[in-house]
């Protein structure tokens, strides 16, 4: 897997010009023949479904309704879960999509630096709508939701992989491969250049790590009483919910299993943060060595990291260091000497699905299922992966483990706040002159970060992603803590020329495109409210939708499933509170219009009938 | 009340519908006498005036398939102070938006050109016509209604209880047996 | 824990039910007493491991509920079963019973979200009634009237959802599929088929068969199934006895579906008993129809 060879690409590019030989062959050993070599590396585990479907997309460029005959004979398992899995994450195709599959990231930070005007742009030189194939099948360009490149936008990705730094002449130049079907492989390596863009390094950004002095001082100062010393820490998850994460160990350390296990996050899809992708791409061995302390804690052989989809770009280099560490033996069996410290770390992909970042979403993706979480009680610590105890932490927090087991708890509790210890990274985007990352002893004021980033005529920064919070110029002396600001991470800065209700329609969109469809509230509420500020966006609204959008957010806050429809509202809510004339100014009509356009609503029968007359017209509102 | 109280001013029409709600209103039977003693009707099939002047209620059999459907229901929500949607066509669109997945333009050229037997067919284009919406909606998705009461049609029953509830400045609840979307 | 409703990437309240001591309390006899929560006041005893709604169901009161059947795991995807325990909201099908939990169901305020939830499962898909060979059985409408359900309330969203009568003995309508998952459950849990998963996501999720050619008739189905006969709605239809039960006979047109001494709000409001004959439409039940108050009654 990773970035495809140009040998597999060009063999999987050259399947239009031999038709002949497929035509020979039965449909099913067609795809038998890259299938069977990847159900092997899978030693045909059904609990891989969802690696198994990638990499055969990878290979085939969509999944192919032969190829799902092979795999539910090969796994044992019925067709319509294989096609329920694929038709769960937005990456997986049960149709042809284009050899180039290209998406564009679309946070409100993409949209801010201009991402729409360039994808029309691409569209028009290939002949393309977008969300469409091609009619030579070459091609498809649609949108996606924030890719984690927010700080060197406007993004995209080409087949999964990413490229950086959108402009005119960049969108030129990929419009012109495309046609010239130059493979991926073989463009230019400076549009996959992602940049780290560390701006402010503190203990963790600035540590040094020696793979392996982590554990080596876990085993020099024994399993409980680094444990012990993570409890002193007052380490917190860095996620978002900011769980204890001794608490965390230990509970899953006590909890009866057969087997346990220790899942890093990587699932980083909240939007506007992109903190994971620069800790894995320089300080991997940091956030494995943090996962094998935890395994060694909760007695766990064997590991997961679940990469975003979006990220995928940075598999071949979290492999290499996984075998290096293998080398180093510091995984992998008789770890550092030990007979009995046994660990290895498989890396997951994930397949475009925010919610896979919700922890028992992402373990039923770990187990190649749809990413629908779970009803908890009981939680992962006791019946996680497999049902079986499991360690849950974000990247960033295995990061930071490292450096207690190394350090110690104390040295770490006596940094940041009373209630908020250590540091934390900020991802940092939007209206700033300086984007990318920020680390923090934690208690850092909003308007300290603005200063630093270089943002000025900041109306308001929206913390912890579309699911966070949005705040206004009268709170930047608040400050980021868990008992003020929590946040995964997130910091998208918005200057005074920003629309702050096209910041909150976005988040909405995207919430609408992430829901998984479980419960009905989140379902359809979330796509009900998609529609309600599309209506206002189109100057339809009165104070009744305004009314029903407050309805709205109170009953998907009480009854959803989990935090991906108990947040959905939360950007709505925060701007209406503090930025009303956004919408005021949305409140054009008096009274109820309908959500639909009424003369468009007999545009066809006008065409039809080729009537033109006042009757055949309606106005939207009745005056 | 007494009979000295000024009279409710009350209009009725039916859009996409089959006047079936209206068959079923006047199976309130002899309770009309005592409905006519407490209103009076303005546009009405049972009146034959042919614009809604102010009304207190107006109520609404049908859906909305064409512009005159808009025209008519904007008529009534101008000049009604209550407007209620009369059985499920103006509850949900009912039958006629069972024709809500195909395209307008695919069913006109069924019915006017590919339907067998057709001669030189073609779709009507009289401007005295109204021109169909491309999709039929339930009322309440073009203008605010006050109450509603679902059925195919609501019972005689039904209409009273809501109608009596209304006279008495009550909220309007059906209960068992009265509400039915069928 | 941080009450933030920030978007928990982290395990969000595995603590707090630890530490609230929770999972000590499921239906255990602490003090020889039979463990009992409180259901809107009334005081309902449960055994280890019941669930809210169990708990309930056995002692005879009606918690409105969709995607749950006794027959099968709790799901909880509808929320129809929504109570407040000890004030926070959670679905009753699978929230365990704890001792001396105090739970509220037949409020104004839960009654109201179960009717936007309601609402919100008419206007998804197409529910056009009349039409439809389940009405009068089917559980959707049955718990709209029991809400009190005047109106689909939200603008629809007409979903073109084709219809597959390719099998010889059943029809699926999948106009009225609200994704409850009762015949994916019983397919593959009791039947040991998958005929049926769900596939797509939000909003777009929707019922799929176990068919190369997406068709039911290419499926291992079987009327015999219990897939068959699980349906709430009216999707998985057996072909050629539809209407056979003349309105007015019909499961839900003799007793509302609460059908318990406990009625919901709407029936508390029927007037009292007729004393003459009413007019009765084509369509209604003499037996259970209220009386029409005279004008001046009114």
């Amino acid at each position: 897997m990773g970035v495809e060879s140009p040998a597999r690409q060009k063999k999987r590019f050259s399947r239009f010009a031999t038709i002949e030989s497929l035509l020979m062959a039965s449909p099913t050993d067609t795809h038998a023949e890259y299938l069977d070599p990847i159900l092997s590396r899978h030693q045909h585990n059904a609990n891989d479904l969802l690696q198994i479907l990638i990499a055969a997309q990878d290979h085939y460029g969509y999944i192919h309704s032969d190829a799902i005959d092979h795999l539910s004979e090969q796994l044992k398992l019925p067709r319509s879960k294989i096609e329920g899995v694929s038709g769960f994450y937005s990456f997986l195709h049960l149709q042809a999509n284009g050899e180039y599959r290209v998406l564009f990231s679309d946070n409100i930070t993409d949209r801010m630096l201009g991402n729409m005007d360039l994808m029309q742009s691409m569209c028009s030189q290939l002949w393309v709508e977008p969300g469409k194939v091609s009619e030579d099948g070459l091609l498809s360009i649609n949108t996606t939701s924030c890719t984690g490149l927010c700080d060197q936008g406007p993004a995209l990705l080409v087949n999964n992989i990413a490229i950086n730094r959108l402009t005119r002449e960049r969108v030129n130049a990929i419009a012109e491969l495309i046609r010239e079907r130059v493979p991926v492989s073989a463009w230019p390596a400076m549009f996959f250049a992602i940049e780290d863009n560390i701006r402010r390094k503190d203990i963790l950004l600035d540590s040094h790590l020696k793979p392996g002095s982590a554990l080596a001082a876990l085993l020099q100062r024994g399993t409980h009483e680094t444990l012990h010393e993570i409890r002193t820490s007052a380490l917190r998850g860095r996620g978002g919910a900011g769980f204890s994460t001794g608490l965390k160990w230990e509970f899953c350390r006590d909890a009866p299993g057969e087997q346990h296990y220790v899942v890093c996050n990587a699932d980083e899809g909240e939007p506007g943060t992109f903190k994971d992708r620069v800790l894995l791409n320089g300080y991997a061995d940091m956030v494995f060595e943090g996962m094998t302390l935890c395994a060694r804690i909760v007695g766990a052989s064997k590991g997961f990291l679940y990469l975003r989809g979006e990220y995928r770009y940075l598999l071949e280099h979290l492999q290499a260091v996984l075998q290096h560490r293998r080398q180093q033996k510091l995984l992998g069996s008789n770890i550092l000497g030990h007979a009995d410290f046994n660990f290895d770390i498989e890396i997951h992909l994930g397949a475009g699905a925010y919610i896979c970042g919700e922890e028992s979403a992402l373990i039923e993706s770990l187990e190649g299922k749809r990413g629908t979480p779970r009803n908890r009680p009981p939680f992962p610590v006791t019946h996680g992966y497999l049902n079986q105890p499991t360690v849950v932490n974000n990247v960033e927090t295995f990061a930071s483990a490292s450096l207690i087991a190394l350090h110690g708890g104390a040295w770490y509790a006596a940094i940041g706040t009373d209630t908020s210890h250590g540091t934390k990274i900020l991802s940092v985007s939007g209206d700033c002159e300086r984007p990318g990352l920020y680390e923090y002893p934690f208690g850092v004021t909003v308007a300290q970060v603005l200063a630093d980033c270089g943002a000025q005529d900041t109306q308001a920064v929206q913390v912890s992603g579309a699911s966070g919070v949005c705040i206004a110029a009268d709170e930047f002396e608040r400050h980021i803590a868990f008992d003020d600001i929590p946040t995964a991470g997130a910091f998208m800065v918005f200057d005074q020329s920003r629309d702050m209700f096209e910041v909150a329609r976005n988040f909405v969109h995207f919430f609408a495109h992430e829901s998984c469809g479980f419960c009905t509230p989140c379902r359809v509420g979330t796509s009900l409210l998609s529609n309600m500020m599309d209506k206002l966006a189109e100057g339809h609204g009165s104070p009744y939708d305004f009314a029903e959008i407050e309805k709205l957010n109170a009953l998907l806050q009480s009854t959803s499933h989990c935090g991906l429809g108990h947040s959905a509202c939360n950007p709505v809510l925060d701007t209406i509170a503090k930025f009303r004339p956004a919408y005021d100014k949305r409140l054009a009509q008096k009274d109820f219009v309908p959500a639909f356009d009424l003369d468009h609503a007999l545009s066809q029968a006008r065409q039809m009938t080729g009537r033109d007359d006042t009757g055949a017209h309606l106005e939207r509102s009745h005056e | 009340m007494n009979a000295e109280t000024k009279k409710l001013r009350v209009a009725t029409t039916s859009l996409a519908g089959c006047f079936g709600c209206h068959i079923s209103f006047l199976d309130i039977d002899e309770r009309l006498l005592d409905l006519v003693q407490l209103v009076e009707f303005d546009r009405s099939p049972l009146t034959d005036i042919k614009t809604c002047g102010p009304c207190d209620i107006g109520i609404i059999e049908g859906g909305l398939c064409n512009a005159e459907n808009v025209h008519v229901l904007r008529e009534f929500r101008a000049n009604c102070k209550i407007l209620i949607a009369l059985g499920a066509c103006a509850v949900n669109g009912g039958l006629p938006a069972q024709r809500n997945h195909l395209s307008l333009s695919a069913i006109l050229e069924e019915v006017y050109h590919a339907q067998h037997g057709l001669v030189d067919g073609f779709i009507p284009n009289d401007p005295e016509l109204p021109l169909p919406l491309d999709k039929v909606h339930p009322i309440h998705e073009v203008v605010k209604v006050d109450y509603f009461i679902p059925g195919c049609p609501p019972s005689a029953d039904a209409i009273w209880k809501v109608l009596t509830d209304l006279l008495a400045g009550k909220e309007p609840e059906l209960g068992h047996g009265l509400i039915h979307y069928d | 824990m941080n009450k933030d409703v920030t978007f928990a990437l982290s395990s969000a309240g595995v603590g707090e039910s630890v530490a609230r001591g929770q999972l000590d309390r499921g239906g255990v006899a602490m003090n020889n007493k039979p463990a009992t929560f409180t259901l809107d006041g009334k005081t309902i005893p449960f055994s280890a491991g019941q669930t809210l709604i169990q708990a309930a169901m056995a002692a005879g009161v009606y918690i409105p509920h969709l995607c749950y059947n006794p027959e099968f795991k709790p799901h909880g995807s509808c929320k129809l079963c929504t109570v407040k325990a000890d004030g926070r909201h959670t679905s009753s099908c699978t929230h365990q019973a704890q001792d001396g939990m105090v739970v509220e169901s037949d409020t104004k305020e839960i009654n109201d979200e179960r009717r936007a939830l309601l609402q919100m499962l008419f206007v998804e898909g197409n529910h056009f009634c009349p039409s439809c060979e389940k009405s009068g059985n089917c559980q959707l409408q049955a718990t709209a009237y029991e809400i009190g359900m005047m109106s689909p309330h939200f603008d629809h969203f007409f979903p073109d959802r084709p219809l597959d009568a390719s099998h010889p003995d059943y029809l699926l309508d999948f106009n009225r599929c609200i994704l409850c998952s009762l015949c994916v459950r019983a397919s593959r849990d009791v039947d040991g088929k998958n005929v049926f998963a769900l596939s797509g996501r939000g909003i777009k999720s929707h019922l799929i068969v176990n068919a190369k050619s997406g068709r039911l008739a290419d499926t291992g189905f079987s009327g015999e199934d219990k897939a068959a006969h699980v349906c709430p709605v009216g999707v998985i239809l057996k072909k050629r006895v539809g209407f056979a039960v003349p309105i007015g006979s019909r499961s839900f047109d003799e007793q509302p579906i609460s059908a318990t001494p406990h009625p919901g709000p709407a029936a508390a409001t029927l007037p009292p008993h007729p004393q003459g004959a009413c007019p009765v439409g084509p369509r209604s039940n003499a037996a259970t129809l209220p009386p029409h108050p005279t004008v001046k009654d009114v």
